[in-house]
């Protein structure tokens, strides 16, 4: 795809101040809070955070998933110089699965129980481009053996039933694939699938991406699948981007308890997880009812060392820490640093 | 396939059988002596003998179940050595005594009526709930599904006798705008068909009509709220090819599967309807014979009824088959 004029100096993917508002009869539901992100082309960003954190519905909001009336969605999203959230919503569907495809947490149920694996590929291409119904069932075929489908010639005509959970990924995959997207966006695409197989279709996504070079947003509430695929990572929490940066200072430097928190839930075959060291405690917030000061701060271990009691009353930032790092916490830079040099030690001594 | 086939078609047969038992022997087992009713106001002992001897009543009542089945298969004749025997044809339900016809002719001329009133009124409701179900759920919150889960939830309460009682008060008796209902076969006299049959096609929709407005809506809603919906919206395919080719595919397999068998069940009589049209159908029929105490046709049609819902349940298990991959035929 080429860039279109007025895309000068602008990432390939740049979300400014996306806020997404589901009204609801309990109030309003602030599922994304002014979330901004960019992203350069074939790179991939991973989006970390606990279910209710609002990383798949900002997913859902770049794809154009969200349903516009039911939702109020303001801010802006630029794809390769064009606002998605300004165009109406015949073009948005254009671009769905042609330039930017989606795959979903659970394979099982995203196909459509009534149609052949095959049928649901070529009504995706024929969804976009005007070709015939051979030509696309052979673009199919081969398609499904590019993402490792054995006995191609057979499954093309199987039922979605018909295949295990890991090979309906595949064929999602292959689906998303089919329009050589320019983005894909991965929401939890391992969660619903053994762990023999997450590996599999995590490295199929990375290899398909260098072939195709594709752009990938990986939505994930696992850090340990994000180090090996990411270029950059976004942890989102209560709905906005509490910490942003490479995948590398990201795990090297860490910053935001939060992100303490998730790296120290990260089962590990080879070690034992030390006593001394505690995951996250308690639950997400209610995202109706936020609480007036740091989102973070009822689950925070660190919150009484910030002076004044300022995480119960003001919102923290998100402030530049260092280059291309992103932190939104009221400690001192500093003692965060401090913590969590501290809790990495504990972590790599901890006992094989 | 084939064997699923012959396994639930022997399993439809061996189901028959027993029913065959159970209504047979229920029957029987019931207080009053058939002989006795057969005789009118001017009976003697010796003729209500003679009467019992002639239906067969004086042997065992294995012998007469016997008798009863294979007259199914190869007709049986009454009272073969009387003057006068009585040949009931196969298959021969029995031969009712009251009214002096074969159960088999009495349900032959009845069950086209019922057919007729159930085939149109059939079609009326699911054409008028699934369409309004479907613009419920589509519209939903808003004026117009509010306006028809309303009227839905009204023609669901009102009883059936009395939507038709006050049909044919207004309609045929006060506005004059139809005749009093007189059956004739559609291929007599159509327009008197027509206008016998359309209130009561228009008393049966109604009540299931309402019904499958709220299934269809129901169904619909819950469908749109499921991934492989979302899967077609993230493929960029039109609204109307993400509602009406993978949603309403999905959402309305269940509803026209169990159409199938609501069906059936009103090929069996609609009891209501049909007395209060004065159709000559098996509503009717059952209900007259149940007041007579006529035991062989009560017989007759309670087989005759069970007999389609099985077989439609087949029908409807086979077709649900063919438009849902998933459930296997093996």
């Amino acid at each position: 795809m080429t860039s279109k004029p007025g895309s000068l100096g602008r990432p390939f993917l740049d979300v400014t101040d996306l806020s997404v508002t589901f009204p609801t009869e309990d109030g309003l539901v602030q599922a994304v809070d002014g979330v901004s992100l960019s992203l350069e082309k074939g790179k991939t960003l991973a989006i970390v955070g606990e279910s209710g954190s609002g990383k798949s519905v900002t997913a859902q909001a770049i794809m154009g998933l969200v349903n516009r009336k039911a939702a109020k969605i303001s801010g802006e999203i630029w794809l390769d110089g064009q606002e998605l959230l300004a165009l109406p919503q015949n073009e948005v569907q254009e671009l769905m699965g042609s330039e930017v495809a989606m795959i979903f947490q659970d394979p099982m149920s995203s196909l459509h129980p009534f149609y052949r694996i095959g049928d649901q590929i070529v009504e995706a291409i024929r969804a976009h481009r005007n070709i015939g119904k051979d030509k696309a069932r052979k673009e199919t075929i081969d398609m499904l053996r590019r993402v490792g489908i054995p006995a191609v010639e057979r499954r093309v005509d199987a039922y979605p039933h018909q295949l295990s959970g890991g090979m309906r990924q595949r064929v999602m995959i292959a689906m998303a694939l089919i329009n050589s997207p320019a983005l894909l966006i991965a929401d939890e695409p391992t969660t619903a699938l053994d762990v023999t197989v997450q590996a599999q279709i995590l490295e199929l996504i990375a290899s398909l991406q260098q072939e195709f070079g594709t752009t990938v947003i990986l939505i994930t509430h696992d850090l340990g699948i994000v180090a090996d695929v990411a270029d950059e990572v976004a942890v989102m929490y209560g709905g906005r981007i509490v910490e942003r940066a490479s995948t590398r200072e990201l795990y090297d430097r860490p910053e935001m308890p939060y992100t303490l928190g998730l790296l120290s839930s990260v089962p590990r075959m080879d070690k034992v997880l030390p006593e001394r060291l505690d995951p996250i405690r308690g639950n997400p917030p209610s995202p109706i009812r936020l609480p007036k000061g740091c989102v973070f701060q009822p689950r925070c271990n660190y919150s009484e060392r910030v002076s004044g009691g300022l995480c119960l009353t003001t919102r923290p930032e998100l402030l530049p820490s260092g280059t291309d790092h992103m932190v939104r916490c009221h400690l001192r830079v500093e003692e965060r640093q401090q913590i969590a040099q501290e809790v990495l030690r504990v972590l790599a001594g901890s006992q094989p | 396939m084939v064997a699923y086939l012959i396994r639930r078609v022997i399993g439809m047969f061996v189901l028959l059988f027993l029913l065959t038992l159970a209504v047979f022997f229920l029957f029987n087992l019931l207080p009053g002596d058939p002989a006795r009713l057969t005789c009118g106001k001017a009976c003697t002992p010796q003729l209500i003998e003679a009467n019992r001897h002639r239906l067969g009543l004086d042997e065992p009542v294995i012998v007469q179940y016997e008798k009863f089945v294979s007259g199914i298969f190869v007709g049986r004749v009454f009272s073969p050595d009387s003057p006068e025997p009585i040949v009931c044809h196969a298959p021969c339900l029995g031969y009712s005594f009251n009214r002096h016809e074969e159960v088999m002719s009495l349900i032959a001329r009845a069950a086209p009526v019922t057919f007729w009133l159930a085939i149109g009124a059939f079609l009326m409701w699911i054409f008028a709930g699934i369409s309004l179900g479907i613009v419920a759920a589509l519209r939903r919150g808003r004026w117009p599904d509010r306006v028809i889960m309303t009227v839905s939830m009204i023609g669901y309460s009102l009883p059936s006798f009395f939507i038709g009682l006050v049909l044919i008060f207004f309609v045929i008796i006060k506005w004059q705008l139809l005749p009093f209902p007189n059956y004739v076969s559609p291929f007599e006299n159509p327009g008197q068909f027509f206008q016998t049959m359309l209130l009561p096609w228009i008393v049966l929709a109604t009540l299931n009509a309402a019904f499958y407005v709220r299934l269809t809506r129901n169904q619909v809603l819950e469908v749109f709220g499921d991934d492989f919906v979302r899967t077609a919206r993230a493929k960029g395919l039109p609204e109307r090819v993400v509602v009406v080719k993978h949603a309403l595919r999905a959402g309305l397999t269940p509803i026209v599967t169990a159409a199938g068998l609501d069906l059936a069940y009103l090929l069996g009589g609609a009891i209501i309807s049909e007395n209060l049209f004065s159709l000559p159908g098996l509503g009717s029929l059952a209900v007259g014979s149940v007041l007579q105490s006529d035991l062989p046709l009560i017989t007759g049609i309670t087989l005759f009824t069970s007999t389609i819902i099985i077989v439609a349940n087949l029908v409807v298990d086979l077709l649900y088959a063919v438009v849902d991959p998933r459930v296997r035929i093996t």
